[in-house]
């Protein structure tokens, strides 16, 4: 069992749930309550990731974060050591792989809430803080839920990307999903095993929480 | 007491207390409506859908904006676009009652009204949820979630938010849309009734003309986002500036005639119509020989009875033939086609048992009177102006 790999994984997983669920928060809550021309587009970009082949994904990110990009030289230049083949630069490609998984549950939560409802609050003098905490929040944590709980199996378990843009450096970039396909390359399929294992039980659990979560929920409320 | 009196008649006549209104707008949706609501007073804005109604009312609440226009409470800016003042919706103190009630679905009744209490203290909050509860006679309800209510009841709990804030002004839209007619009665009496402790402006939105003549003490009549009249429900009903409001506010009988003279002395002026000469009070509109249009309400027209002709029927006689008799529960709605002919139908009203002591029918003839002080005098449109010709 090698522990480095899933504790490398846990801290990719939590530090992209915690950027990215307030963005998620922001950009669902947007596109929810807003209608614009580029609209359709934009929910396009962040469904990109379900649908290309994490190696495209990959690759792209790899190029873009590369020493001979723009980016790449001037995250080097700034931080003093490069962005691929490092913790940091698997962060930034999870933000980016994991966007659909934070945005599209909360932004589903938020197009379920009644029209009128934040009007009615703004002109009952709820400043927009106090609307969203009292009026917004309640109605839409469960999809907030949803994106922490999904971004962060969703990560875990990331495997392409990670490989395109990590690479396999045990302790820096090698996750467990990373390790599993290591292990079984070196034919020690019974370590292979167990952390595969750890992973099934881990994303069963997490997303049977959502889904029982949400039943209850929805049962509570059908009954007031 | 009584200088306390003349003072806040003075008060009230000043034109800077209120709410003052002025909108101007092309696109997206045309706005030319101006507008003063006093303190106690109730305006309708009536108009058929897509007139612009609830536009008006977000942007008093501050919801929407319009390209140019100014919103005065009491002399005091909420919009003014030449001077770049919008205060936010927060920023202006009114209470809007929205169509579906927009109550907040987690919350209780009581709930509903104390979170947007959140600037006093807990005990105080509840307190006077529990009072605008009382208000609106929900007591017994408070920890009722929305789904758990009536509509009837959803709407008095939205009601009772909107002045949980004691707001400056009141605005409803089409607050009594979504209920069943027996509930609409009664959320009617109770508003009349809440009318008399609010000395707020209140500006009601409705399509529905029987619920602004009811409640209203003026009416501003729209049409695609324009003001067309205002008065009271009396002066709009029975003397409208336009065949257009004529038609936007119900009435029927609306034709179109020629002055003949105005007699000063008599008070009266004639008016050509058909094979008739039509005598009416004196009007104000068209010189001799011009073209008007006029209209008789129902309540003015008088069936002559067949049994026992009267003296009454020197005035304005008129003959026809009915060609639509229906009985609306005790009343029967007569259409007769005056002369015979097709293009000019008359519609009045009668009792259902004074139509069948007069064996009324359809095919049947039959003259009526006009009462001369119920016709009025319109100018005339040829075209009205959703391009469609006149009646």
């Amino acid at each position: 069992m090698d522990w480095s790999a899933l504790r490398l994984s846990v801290e990719l997983a939590a530090w992209t749930t915690a950027l990215l669920v307030p963005a998620g928060i922001l950009i669902g809550r947007g596109l929810a309550s807003r209608r614009f021309v580029a609209k359709s587009l934009i929910e396009a970009l962040i469904a990109l990731p379900l649908v290309l082949p994490p190696t495209v994904l990959g690759f792209y990110l790899l190029v873009a974060f590369g020493g001979a990009s723009p980016l790449g030289r001037a995250y080097e230049a700034l931080i003093g050591q490069p962005l691929v083949f490092t913790f940091q630069g698997l962060l930034f490609a999870s933000l980016i792989f994991n966007l659909p998984f934070a945005v599209q549950p909360i932004q589903r939560a938020f197009e379920s809430l009644p029209a009128d409802i934040r009007e009615a609050a703004w002109c009952c003098g709820m400043s927009p803080w106090r609307t969203f905490r009292a009026i917004e929040f309640p109605l839409v944590w469960t999809g907030i839920l949803s994106a922490i709980v999904l971004t962060f199996a969703h990560t875990l378990g990331e495997f392409g990307v990670v490989l395109m843009v990590g690479g396999n450096i045990p302790g820096e970039t090698q996750t467990i999903a990373i390790a599993i396909y290591d292990r079984v390359q070196a034919l020690e399929e019974h370590k292979a095993a167990v952390m595969s294992a750890i992973l099934l039980g881990f994303s069963f659990v997490t997303i049977s929480f959502i889904y029982v979560l949400n039943n209850r929920v929805e049962r509570h409320r059908g009954e007031h | 007491m009584s200088s306390t009196t003349a003072l806040s008649v003075t008060v009230a006549n000043t034109k800077s207390v209120g709410l003052q209104v002025r909108l101007r707008q092309i696109a997206p949706i045309p706005l030319n409506v101006d507008f003063h609501c006093r303190a106690g007073e109730l305006i309708a804005l009536v108009g058929p859908s897509g007139s612009g109604k609830s536009t008006i009312l977000r942007c008093i609440a501050g919801l929407a904006t319009p390209r140019s226009g100014t919103i005065l409470f009491n002399g005091r800016a909420w919009l003014d676009t030449a001077s770049g003042v919008t205060l936010r919706p927060q920023q202006r103190p009114v209470g809007l009652v929205f169509q579906h009630y927009a109550l907040f679905p987690h919350l209780s009744a009581l709930q509903n009204i104390a979170v947007v209490l959140a600037d006093r203290p807990k005990v105080e909050r509840e307190r006077r949820a529990r009072g605008l509860l009382e208000l609106v006679r929900l007591d017994g309800l408070e920890s009722r979630r929305p789904q758990a209510l009536s509509g009837g009841q959803q709407q008095r709990v939205a009601l009772a938010r909107s002045l949980a804030r004691e707001p400056a002004a009141l605005l409803l839209d089409e607050p009594f849309s979504a209920v069943d007619m027996v509930t609409r009665e009664k959320l009617k009496r109770e508003l009349a009734r809440l009318r008399q402790k609010l000395e707020i402006p209140i500006v009601l939105v409705t399509h529905d003309l029987d619920e602004a003549r009811m409640l209203a003490d003026r009416i501003c009549v729209l049409h695609r986002g324009q003001i067309l009249q205002t008065g009271t429900p009396t002066q709009v009903m029975s003397q409208p500036v336009s065949s257009l409001v004529a038609r936007l506010v119900g009435l029927t009988n609306v034709f179109q005639g020629e002055v003949i003279d105005h007699d000063a002395d008599k008070q009266l002026t004639h008016l050509r119509w058909l094979s008739y000469a039509l005598e009416c009070r004196e009007q104000s509109h068209g010189r001799p020989g011009e073209t008007v249009d006029w209209i008789v309400p129902s309540e003015h027209i008088i069936l002559h009875r067949r049994d026992r002709p009267s003296r009454g029927e020197h005035e304005n006689p008129i003959a026809g033939v009915i060609d639509d008799f229906v009985v609306l529960g005790g009343d029967a709605s007569i259409t007769m086609l005056v002369d015979g002919r097709a293009d000019t139908p008359l519609t009045f009203m009668l009792s259902s048992h004074v139509a069948r002591r007069n064996r009324l029918g359809v095919g049947e003839q039959v003259g009526v009177s006009l009462l001369a002080e119920g016709i009025h005098v319109m100018p005339a449109t040829d075209q009205t102006q959703d391009g469609r010709p006149g009646p």
